[in-house]
């Protein structure tokens, strides 16, 4: 077996590390906010995750494209390895909105067009774990992955317009606000601080993250080589 | 099996392979649609089939919703769109199924024709089935509640989320029924990918039924018109990859 790499080993580390002080920021040091108290400070890694869970959807479907031109198996091990660790990622993020819904909007759950997309894009992705499974083949298996991540990857935005045919209460905290909005507020120069360390934080553990996936991936494969050379 | 085969391979010379003109990609489409509405008035295995069904679930909406004259107001669309989901799944997996389960498949692939005339004509004549059921399924219903369904914009939206729904639900199926899991697969791909376009249709239908104003139906009709084009375009172009061997 191949050792680690020394720079996948420190980025380990450092994820690690960057993952406590991110916490102290969010937790310790950016101020409390005015109207919704401590539990604002849920936000700070609602974001971050939410948004590394993006990148790696979108990933995904960037290397669906790259796969279905090119054909070479190592492109199907990258977008596994996007599409796994985002889905984890976003769970996390349905998970702290939760939490932060239940005392700021009075529910853990509403279905706002973010919520329902959401969850929405959660269970493509499930569901292209589920089509996955039932394929032995693994370069029909990949064929099929990429086609049903590039689809899926194109429905959720539309979905998100659908959806957001009826009425928003999500705060839109970057870029305009939401007249609607339940909860918005405005960030201080603190908050901003714990905010961008937070995004940093997780898109430096995303990767630490994918790499490992996709080396794991890679060995994957090689075991089922062996093993195929051991039947024969 | 037989029929299809030679409707399309003694039109086309094997020299076209893959690039047929124009006029041989129409026959080709309409060489499957047209075999497999023949088999299909044969048998009518799968529009019964449907069409049951259909009737089943409205049955069960009615009772689990209390369909009273409040209520339907506002319900209608929905269980009509939810009843045709259901029933289209049950016709694209069964339709994908055939082609499967007696090698025609591998028969159709083996025609010298471009992969994409195979899909459009899967998917027209998946269309059509589902517009068969429709068209009986929405008498029925405006006979059972007292309501008037037949409203030329009400059959548009029908039209176009019909469109949507099997543009995708005939590519998932393609690939569904190729996996082990081949039984349950379609539904867990197909309706998250297919929500937008239901609950766009949803809200059209709810829109011309409920007399609301044009220009709120609107939003929700170029949004099911854009589906429809985006994921026609996308299964024409990665349809190849699905069927390959």
């Amino acid at each position: 077996m191949q050792p680690k790499p020394l720079a996948l080993k420190v980025l380990d580390i450092l994820s690690i590390l960057l993952l406590g002080v991110s916490a102290y920021l969010a937790l310790v040091f950016a101020p409390t906010e005015v109207v919704m108290g401590d539990v604002q400070r849920v936000f700070y890694f609602h974001i971050g995750t939410a948004w590394t869970a993006l990148l790696g959807f979108i990933l995904a479907a960037v290397f669906s494209v790259v796969y279905l031109v090119r054909k070479d198996l190592k492109w199907d091990r990258l977008q596994v390895a996007a599409v796994e660790v985002s889905l984890v990622f976003f769970f996390i993020t349905i998970v702290l909105g939760s939490i932060w819904a239940r005392p700021a909007w009075n529910t853990w759950w509403t279905w706002d067009p973010r919520l329902t997309t959401a969850a929405i894009t959660e269970l493509i992705y499930i569901a292209y774990f589920m089509l996955r499974q039932g394929i032995d083949d693994p370069e029909r298996r990949a064929r099929f992955g990429a086609v049903y991540a590039l689809v899926g990857g194109i429905s959720a935005p539309i979905t998100f317009f659908a959806i957001r045919l009826f009425r928003t209460i999500h705060p839109v905290v970057i870029g305009g606000s939401n007249v609607n909005a339940e909860g918005d507020f405005s960030m201080t120069a603190d908050m901003r601080l714990a905010f961008f360390f937070a995004l940093f934080t997780f898109t430096v553990i995303f990767i630490d993250l994918f790499w490992n996936r996709i080396r794991l991936g890679d060995l994957q494969e090689k075991v089922e080589q062996l093993k195929l050379k051991v039947s024969m | 099996m037989a029929d299809k085969a030679t409707g399309t391979r003694s039109s086309i010379p094997p020299a076209h392979r893959r690039t047929s003109p124009k006029g041989n990609f129409t026959k080709a489409v309409f060489a499957v649609v047209w075999k497999d509405l023949r088999a299909e008035f044969r048998s009518l295995e799968l529009i019964s089939a449907m069409l049951v069904f259909s009737l089943l679930v409205i049955l069960i909406f009615n009772f689990a919703l209390e369909l009273d004259i409040k209520t339907r107001q506002s319900v209608t669309a929905g269980v009509l769109w939810a009843t045709f989901a259901f029933a289209g799944t049950l016709g694209l997996n069964r339709s994908m199924a055939i082609e499967k389960d007696r090698g025609c498949l591998d028969g159709l692939l083996l025609a010298p024709v471009d992969r994409s005339a195979i899909y459009f004509g899967k998917f027209i004549s998946n269309l059509a089935f589902m517009l068969i059921v429709e068209a009986i399924v929405l008498p029925v219903y405006s006979v059972l509640y007292n309501t008037n369904l037949f409203q030329p914009g009400l059959l548009i939206v029908i039209l176009l989320g019909s469109i949507g729904y099997t543009a995708v639900g005939t590519l998932l199926a393609a690939m569904s029924v190729q996996t082990r899991t081949r039984d349950i697969l379609l539904p867990i791909l197909l309706f998250p990918v297919a929500f937008s376009v239901l609950l766009a249709a949803v809200r059209a239908s709810g829109g011309f039924m409920n007399g609301s104003d044009l220009a709120e139906i609107l939003l929700p009709l170029n949004l099911l018109i854009a589906y429809d084009v985006i994921f026609i375009a996308v299964a024409l172009m990665v349809f190849d990859n699905v069927v390959e061997e």
